[in-house]
């Protein structure tokens, strides 16, 4: 059998193959060098590259994204490890107003990448935003969002490699999940989705977390005979709508899931889009499933009653089928 | 130090003579009186309706970026403010490019996509004016990082204001420089007003230098309309920096003669204020009377550096006067990647 990674390890894996291939390469981040980072994302890489290369910083998010974006313009490739996306409120303009435009405005290339964990989990509302709709959506960043150990290593070794400031969110709740990965050479690209499961009847597109709800969808839509495709975008931005629309060309129908509070963000992007090259192709309304319009619980509970699941993506599934 | 005209001040005696040449000296006084005209000229050509969106003139702190550069190394770094013609100018930025730049036309440093607050030439290694207060810092210690981490013998200068002191992001660029002994010199240009707000009515504590005390690192505080002043304080903080001894804090005492963006009704200061700084301690006065009390400025000397800086300011505009606006199809022009495929319907 083929020896599996946890999401986790997958991720330590491609920055080891990197860093030992590029000595520009350092993150800065709280907690890593002994900890190895909240998420084990970084464990062993201190005693194996050293203080200067794993290098712990004061909780000062302003400071250690502009370190970052300062040592990518002087040569360097910095990865800031924000451990929680949440934390990303105190260094917006860094992010925001510095990382995404400098390559705009000064035709200098910032080739920083910011690694957050995203998506819902325990820990209340101030530890679970998902907000990463809002990088997508800024002009100058790109946003990886892998679900498997496979798109973690591929995508950070790309995110590497690139010369554009990219936020690389893993999903907390994936920190565990196990799968095989890639060798040094195999890369994912940004910007091309995956078909995950094929299907005929219904494209569910999703990513992150969401790509597992809606495996679950899908076989229980199977025991009904209805046929679900299932995308995982892999990244944000770029955003590979050929991949996506080209199967709801073929079935006809969309659901879009995620874990955001559902006002705006990337379904409502993917709905416009869909909606725009191939309007004559549905058969059906454009389907959102995702978290309610809240700030998230700390109760078990509630958590469980405001997020997405398999059934509710199936209930939002059948629906549409019903009205086509 | 140079004398000054106020209240007679007289600092200890310099080491400008041993350190700087006569001929140094000249080239900044003609690089002073070159941003000076400049930032005039700028004024009025906003006014005028030629350069959208307003400038922040630099009037009247010349001295600070003039005395600063004039202590680096080429190699070395500096980052700006929202207030950054005479950081330009100074690094070695030509007038042509930054005037063109201003007016938005395609022979500007940027082709017209920067503008007054992003000005940026990285071949003079000036990592940009910012338009956020207190954000060109944090690039200069990032850049300041890199450079110990690529072992180079170069410093970063980053410069902010008083306004920027009040923000956290200084602190904590300035807590990270001092933590891993950055070879960084952050320049605090305290012009007493951030926008249209005194410096007693916005900052608590008796000094920004006194602030910086706090973190460790060495601070002072220095008489920015002095240029000999501001370049032997430059000058001790890049050797201190080189040999490793980390970073240092400035905070340059100086003032700006222009209101914060042209066309301000300025209720929030008497001319009397003005007149006072300009009258008697001017940085270019100041330079001027040196020079000519030492014989190296000769008479007719001070007036033919005028004429010198006027034409310099006045073929940069003509330049950007005849120069081409951009191509409007090169909108997305050295943009990172494109949304993409619209997919056609």
């Amino acid at each position: 059998m083929t020896e599996t990674l946890t999401y986790s390890q997958a991720y330590r894996e491609g920055l080891v193959e990197e860093m030992t291939e590029n000595e520009a390469i350092f993150v800065m981040g709280t907690d890593i060098f002994l900890r190895g980072g909240h998420f084990a994302q970084v464990l062993g890489l201190g005693e194996k590259f050293g203080v200067e290369r794993i290098r712990d910083v004061p909780i000062s998010e302003a400071a250690m994204v502009a370190a970052g974006v300062g040592a990518a313009l002087q040569g360097m490739r910095p990865i800031v490890d924000l451990n929680f996306l949440d934390f990303s409120f105190g260094c917006m303009d860094e992010l925001c107003n510095q990382a995404a435009k400098i390559h705009y405005m000064f035709d200098i290339p910032v080739p920083l990448v910011v690694r957050a964990t995203n998506g819902v989990a325990y820990g209340g509302a101030q530890h679970n935003n998902v907000i990463d709709s809002w990088f997508a959506e800024m002009p100058g960043l790109n946003v990886a969002v892998p679900s498997t150990p496979r798109d973690v290593k591929g995508l950070i070794k790309s995110s590497l490699r690139l010369d554009d400031p990219v936020l690389f969110l893993m999903d907390k709740s994936l920190t565990g999940a196990r799968g095989e990965v890639g060798g040094p050479a195999d890369l994912i690209p940004f910007g091309r989705a995956d078909v995950v499961r094929a299907g005929r009847d219904m494209t569910l597109v999703s990513y992150g977390a969401s790509v597992r709800l809606c495996h679950r969808a899908a076989d229980i839509l199977d025991e009904r005979d209805i046929s679900a495709e299932i995308i995982d975008l892999r990244t944000l931005y770029p955003l590979d709508l050929e991949t996506v629309c080209a199967s709801v060309r073929k079935t006809g129908r969309a659901v879009i899931v995620d874990e955001s509070a559902g006002y705006g963000g990337v379904s409502a992007e993917l709905a416009a889009s869909i909606q725009r090259s191939s309007f004559n192709y549905l058969d059906a309304p454009i389907g959102r499933v995702h978290a309610a319009h809240s700030p998230v619980p700390q109760s078990p509970p509630l958590i469980k009653a405001m997020m997405p699941s398999g059934q509710t993506i199936v209930d939002e599934v059948c629906l549409l089928m019903e009205s086509s | 130090m140079l004398e000054s005209e106020a209240s007679g001040e007289t600092s200890a005696p310099s080491s400008l003579a041993d350190e700087v040449s006569s001929d140094r000296l000249l080239d900044w006084l003609d690089g002073m009186l070159v941003i000076r005209h400049f930032e005039s000229e700028s004024v009025r050509l906003s006014l005028a309706g030629k350069i959208p969106g307003g400038i922040h003139s630099s009037e009247g702190q010349e001295a600070v970026a003039v005395g600063t550069v004039g202590a680096l190394q080429d190699q070395d770094v500096a980052s700006g403010t929202h207030r950054s013609h005479h950081h330009a100018l100074a690094k070695g930025l030509s007038p042509r490019s930054v005037m063109a730049e201003l007016y938005g036309k395609a022979t500007g440093l940027s082709e017209g996509r920067g503008g007054s607050m992003h000005l940026v030439d990285a071949s003079r290694r000036f990592l940009g004016s910012n338009g956020i207060v207190g954000a060109g810092l944090g690039l200069a210690m990032g850049a300041a990082l890199g450079m110990k981490l690529q072992s180079q013998d170069l410093v970063a200068v980053g410069f902010f204001g008083d306004g920027g002191a009040n923000t956290g992001r200084v602190w904590e660029s300035i807590n990270l420089a001092a933590l891993w002994k950055l070879p960084l010199i952050a320049v605090c240009e305290n012009n007493l007003y951030a926008v249209e707000t005194h410096i007693a009515d916005s900052m608590a504590g008796t000094s920004i230098a006194d602030r910086a005390t706090g973190f460790g690192l060495p601070a002072e505080t220095v008489d920015g309309q002095d240029i000999a002043a501001v370049h032997d304080a430059v000058r001790r903080a890049r050797e201190r920096a080189v040999d490793g001894g980390g970073p240092t804090f400035l905070e340059m005492r100086t003032y700006r003669y222009e209101g914060h963006n042209v066309g301000d009704v300025q209720n929030y200061r008497q001319l009397a204020e003005v007149e006072d700084w300009r009258a008697h301690r001017d940085p270019i006065t100041r330079l001027r009377q040196h020079l000519e009390r030492g014989g190296v400025l000769l008479p007719g000397g001070y007036d033919a550096a005028v004429e010198r800086a006027r034409q310099e300011v006045a073929d940069a505009i003509a330049f950007a006067e005849a120069s081409e606006w951009p191509e409007t199809a090169d909108v997305m022009k050295s943009w990172p990647q494109q949304a993409l495929s619209v997919v056609s319907a």
